[in-house]
């Protein structure tokens, strides 16, 4: 009922472990495989060994979650063993994460981290925690995303998806740049930025003051986005944003996703989140009469 | 004024609370205790996530807590221990949670505490929970590397069910050499033994359990980031689980299923590091 064909490779399920959540260790994320997912997407890697921000890097309350990690990741190259340990423990299909500050940086990932057994490869142009440290963020740029997205295309050896923002304003021409240059699938999306301030303290909780908000508040302007990204282009999207429960999954799918990122999602609902959220599919689809997702994706737009 | 009202329901929020310390005491040069009066509800073995801002937030296990108030036993270490040293009673910080799973507290009992260096207070904090139980007996064993080092020796002595065992590295205080050594004359069939401290000895203790197939239950440290099990930063090999819900205490059959234990862990980029 829920199995998903996404560029060639099969997925039991459309829901894939989103990017920066339980991604630290092959085993964490193949434990995500146990409590449902039906793919993962590993923490976005940097060519470089980075520590990150000093904490607190996350918290949640009952309406978001709100992170500023800062990209912390062992580098590339000491992340090969851990990538290939995930496919000797797990089956399921493996997303790849990069992360750069240039477009030379981007291409360097690309290549290195073509040694390891991924099955697509995500593009991260999008984080909004590393602010001003790269310049302006590449997701708010037509030119910057078509050179970074044909310069990576030419040199991955699996298929790409580019992540983008949500809340850009010319999301479509942003889109259809990334389509254009050879994008195999767009990720929509990031999460957004934002912050919280501790009032007592009159200081911002995250070390790093902004961050970017995923959870609950996060799921209608995701959901918007990848409304406005199916409008724009032809390619597949991994829609990713806020789901968390099966009614947020299914929406997801009718106004344009394929697969569907859940991250914030184990804060909520805890460890099994996916399986609680794929439960809920399934009943809604039954009570509906929908056999298969292809029936509703995309449905809003008729 | 009374600090942290909170104007909201029972929703979820774990953004951290601004408390007060209202005590500080000095445990030895290295090692102070932090006093808050506030209504924590922990159980021995959790920790909070502590906060100085513009510093750092890191996890502590919670080393008192009566009920009406819970104590911080804190050792001297990196920026943001430092910055907290150089605070004063009345001064605030942002403490979140409490998080994690925690120790058994059971009638019937013979307790083995098996603390290395601070790990005494966690331990601490259990044998005083357990004297709400009926029928319980505690051999308290406490190692430090000299007798300067040791920790809450008097808090544990005034325990009526408490027998106290003392190792130091440099023999200046009880047996010369490691608390563990005492270890396999005191397990017997009823004994739960309980470890709290560095990673080797934990082992050791386990491996005791093992041999003699009694209860142990162990208090793992992983780096953490996050505390709520989100980030994955302490998820352990190779089950995966993350450490900061489904530990930090473990009970003997968890334990040994993680691989990693005794071995290596993770630094703050996810990278190993060995023991």
């Amino acid at each position: 009922m829920l199995k998903t064909n996404f560029l060639g490779k099969q997925f039991k399920n459309p829901i894939v472990l989103a990017s920066g959540i339980l991604g630290v260790s092959a085993s964490g994320m193949a434990n995500t495989v146990k409590n449902g997912c039906g793919g993962v997407t590993l923490k976005t890697l940097f060519k470089e060994k980075r520590s990150g921000h000093p904490n607190p890097t996350m918290f949640g309350t009952e309406h978001y979650f709100i992170n500023a990690v800062g990209l912390s990741g062992p580098g590339i190259e000491n992340s090969i063993e851990e990538i290939k340990k995930f496919k000797e423990i797990s089956g399921a299909p493996l997303i790849g994460s990069i992360g750069a500050g240039s477009t030379e940086g981007f291409v360097e990932a690309a290549k290195l981290i073509n040694q390891a057994p991924i099955d697509l490869l995500e593009v991260n142009v999008s984080c909004p925690n590393v602010g001003t440290e790269f310049g302006t963020p590449f997701a708010y740029s037509a030119e910057a995303i078509k050179t970074i997205t044909a310069k990576v295309k030419e040199v991955s050896k699996v298929p790409i998806s580019i992540k983008l923002a949500p809340g850009v304003w010319n999301i479509s021409e942003i889109a259809k740049a990334a389509e254009s240059a050879g994008a195999d699938a767009i990720t929509a999306g990031n999460t957004i930025a934002g912050m919280a301030i501790d009032v007592r303290a009159k200081y911002p909780i995250l070390h790093n003051k902004v961050g970017g908000v995923s959870g609950p508040a996060l799921f209608p302007v995701a959901l918007k986005f990848v409304h406005d990204v199916y409008k724009s282009v032809k390619i597949p999207i991994i829609g990713t944003g806020g789901i968390t429960t099966g009614e947020d999954a299914l929406a997801m799918v009718m106004a344009g996703a394929t697969l569907l990122g859940v991250g914030s999602a184990v804060y909520f609902r805890g460890d099994n989140a996916f399986e609680k959220i794929i439960a809920e599919m399934e009943v809604i689809m039954k009570e509906e009469g929908i056999n298969s997702l292809n029936e509703i994706r995309g449905c809003i737009h008729n | 004024m009374k600090f942290v009202a909170v104007f909201t329901t029972n929703m979820k929020n774990d953004s951290p609370k601004q408390l007060k310390i209202t005590r500080i005491v000095e445990e030895n040069p290295s090692v102070k205790t932090f006093y808050f009066d506030y209504e924590l509800s922990s159980k021995p073995g959790q920790f909070v996530m502590l906060w100085v801002p513009g510093v750092d937030q890191k996890p502590f296990s919670v080393g008192f807590d009566n009920g009406e108030s819970f104590g911080l036993t804190i050792f001297k270490r990196g920026p943001m221990t430092g910055k907290l040293f150089e605070m004063n009673e009345g001064d605030r910080v942002g403490i979140s949670g409490p998080y994690g799973t925690s120790f058994s507290v059971k009638d019937n009992t013979h307790y083995i505490m098996v603390a290395g260096g601070y790990g005494a207070a966690p331990l601490g904090f259990l044998a005083e929970e357990l004297q709400k139980k009926e029928k319980v007996t505690i051999d308290f064993c406490m190692g430090a590397r000299n007798k300067d080092l040791l920790l809450f020796e008097t808090r544990m002595e005034k325990l009526s069910n408490v027998n106290m065992h003392i190792s130091t590295d440099d023999g200046s205080k009880g047996h010369k050499g490691f608390i563990t050594d005492l270890l396999p004359e005191l397990i017997d069939k009823n004994s739960i033994s309980c470890t709290c401290g560095p990673e080797l000895m934990e082992k050791k203790v386990l491996d005791l359990c093992n041999e003699k197939e009694t209860d142990c239950e162990v208090s793992i440290e992983r780096h953490m980031k996050c505390g709520i099990g989100v980030c994955g930063q302490c998820a352990v090999d190779d089950l995966g689980i993350c450490m900061c819900k489904q530990g930090p205490v473990v009970k003997r059959e968890l334990a040994n299923k993680i691989k990693e234990f005794g071995h290596y862990h993770r630094d703050k980029s996810g990278a190993k590091i060995d023991l």
